[in-house]
């Protein structure tokens, strides 16, 4: 039928598919335009996957695939399909990134074992010029790296393992080590032989690059790095297209690899550092173990209350602004600060939330969590919009927060944090923080805030103190 | 160099370009679903993978070409469904104002 169309039009097979598949490449880019605007975002998804359907349909009819090869992609799509998408509808809104950090990784992986699959079909026939050896050993240096990286991203995220960087004597050396036994089997696969075993070890050397890569950064920068490997897995797979011969690959990689090495650089941007810091200075344990500001802090007095105590506070309050950071979301206690509001919200005191750009587990990950909390829209206000509010506000409640409210990112210079935006906390009549210990945030560093004059300290885990905090304001 | 490479960097670059322009200017709020539908987009690997699955010959390229062909899959269907689930939920809170 497909062939009669075309046909009709004039149009031999190839020339049908490369059509279709450079519709499906305009859909990609709209989609990926109406992503990145609040109006049309959900609509943009759904043209994307459109462009996805009509590309693997289109691939469809010159697979010449055999009886084995037509078992292997039905099976292989169901089965895929099924674990793709019941993970998707199961997963809880506080794991989505790193859901999202395994749905990137498997995409690595299958780029890595496509190119190494056409590899060795080639070697068979013979007759492979440089830039196809170039652009496999990318795809499965780069596809094993984001593979390999995206499980320990998940690993941490999920708490399947620590979350703080993890750093040993040499690691850096150890780490450079792995990277030039790649490029060196990279130059001889590239300049002087051909070998399938050769390039399966250089796979499994990328994939420990990949670990030891991730290993050191902390668990509350691992956003930015899953956003990292996004862009990784779009280059490998870009690659791909063209070890395979295959425009719809190399645009659709190429797209994804740049929007989100830009998207990676917004991220940093709004954690107020750079890449290059967030990827090498393991911080979150450097900066706790070198500065001895932990230690001078602990010696400070600070002052510390009640659940009733703060009950009692908030109930007589006129406004209270939430600031609600990454303890809310590990605690996941957003239902619980939305029963808090309301009981607040009976008692006639106005309630608002501030949003740091990066609070959460990645940015407009709180967004997200609150929307699921049923927390109305026009309560949820961007930094640039609550920061002059706080003046007016009788008690800022930081729930599991803290370097976005850390005063020395104004004021210290040497602080790793300086420079980074805040939230103007400090400016509100009280400031109360709840908090599990005096820790300090994922940063390392004390913050000045929590001695000062007018902040209570309410220790406990999040959830379990908004609950006790909405019950003594019912009562109060 | 053959024409036919030259075609392939022709639109690698381009695409590039297109990448970085056709998101300048996004709100933080939508960094996460942008990261995951991007991340769907990736899943296009999912037509290499059927083309090495459909000449796979031998039990090693047969495992091969399945778990390609599943990973690649996955990446697809879970990447759109889950960002889908993220974009529902902005929508969800607007007419809501206040739930209870």
């Amino acid at each position: 039928m497909r062939h009669a169309l075309l046909a009709s039009s004039g149009l031999t097979l190839s020339q049908g598919i490369a059509l279709l598949y450079l519709l499906a490449a305009v859909l990609f880019i709209l989609g990926l335009k109406q992503l990145s605007s609040p109006k049309g975002a959900r609509r943009g998804n759904w043209i994307a996957a459109v462009g996805m359907l009509i590309a693997v349909a289109a691939s469809v009819p010159k697979l010449h695939a055999t009886t084995t090869g037509i078992v292997l992609i039905a099976v292989g799509t169901v089965v895929g399909v099924v674990v793709g998408a019941v993970s998707a509808r199961r997963v809880k809104m506080t794991a989505m990134p790193q859901m999202v950090a395994a749905f990137n990784g498997v995409g690595g992986g299958a780029a890595a074992l496509v190119s190494t699959m056409e590899y060795q079909r080639l070697v068979a026939t013979g007759g492979q010029g440089v830039v196809f050896v170039f652009t496999v050993v990318f795809s499965v240096v780069v596809g094993s790296v984001s593979f390999a990286g995206s499980v320990v991203a998940f690993s941490k995220l999920q708490e399947l393992m620590t979350g703080i960087p993890i750093t040993y004597a040499g690691q850096k050396v150890v780490n450079g080590a792995v990277v030039l036994a790649i490029l060196g089997i990279a130059v001889y696969l590239i300049g002087f032989g051909t070998s399938v075993p050769v390039l399966a070890v250089l796979l499994v050397i990328a994939l420990l690059l990949g670990v030891g890569f991730v290993l050191p950064i902390g668990g509350a920068d691992m956003p930015v790095v899953i956003s990292l490997l996004n862009a990784f897995t779009g280059l490998a797979v870009a690659s791909s297209g063209f070890v395979l011969g295959n425009t719809v690959l190399i645009v659709g990689g190429t797209l994804v690899g740049a929007a989100g090495t830009l998207l990676t650089m917004l991220m940093s941007e709004a954690m107020g550092r750079s890449l290059s810091n967030i990827l090498f200075a393991a911080v979150g344990k450097v900066v706790a173990g070198a500065g001895g500001a932990g230690e001078a802090g602990e010696a400070k007095p600070v002052r510390s209350g009640t659940p009733d105590d703060v009950g009692v506070l908030l109930a007589y309050s006129r406004k209270v602004i939430i600031v609600p950071g990454y303890g809310l979301a590990v605690a996941q206690a957003q239902h619980a600060a939305r029963e808090l509001a309301n009981a607040l919200e009976k008692r006639g005191v106005e309630v608002e939330y501030a949003i740091h750009p990066v609070a959460g587990r990645m940015p407009g990950h709180m967004n997200v969590l609150l929307a699921e909390a049923d927390v109305p829209y026009d309560q949820l206000k961007e930094m640039d919009e609550i920061n002059d509010e706080f003046k007016s506000a009788d008690v800022a409640l930081v729930v599991g927060a803290n370097d976005v409210v850390n005063p020395a990112a104004r004021t210290a210079p040497d602080s790793p944090i300086y420079g980074m935006p805040i939230l103007a906390a400090d400016d509100a009549k009280n400031i109360v923080f709840l908090k599990r210990s005096l820790r300090p945030g994922f940063a390392g560093i004390d913050n000045e805030l929590m001695y000062d004059q007018k902040t209570i300290m309410l220790f406990g885990d999040a959830k379990d103190s908004l609950t006790k905090l909405a019950v003594a304001v019912k009562a109060a | 160099m053959t024409d036919t490479l030259i075609q392939y960097i022709t639109v690698f670059v381009l695409a590039a370009f297109v990448g970085f322009e056709v998101i300048s200017k996004v709100p933080t709020i939508l960094h996460t679903p942008l990261m995951s539908g991007s991340n769907a987009i990736h899943g296009i690997i999912l037509v290499g993978a059927m083309a090495v699955a459909a000449r796979a010959n031998g039990p090693v390229e047969i495992v091969l070409g399945l778990a390609a062909v599943i990973l690649a899959a996955i990446n697809v269907v879970g990447g759109f469904v889950v960002t889908d689930r993220m974009l529902e939920m902005f929508k969800a809170r607007r007419p809501g104002g206040g739930a209870e």
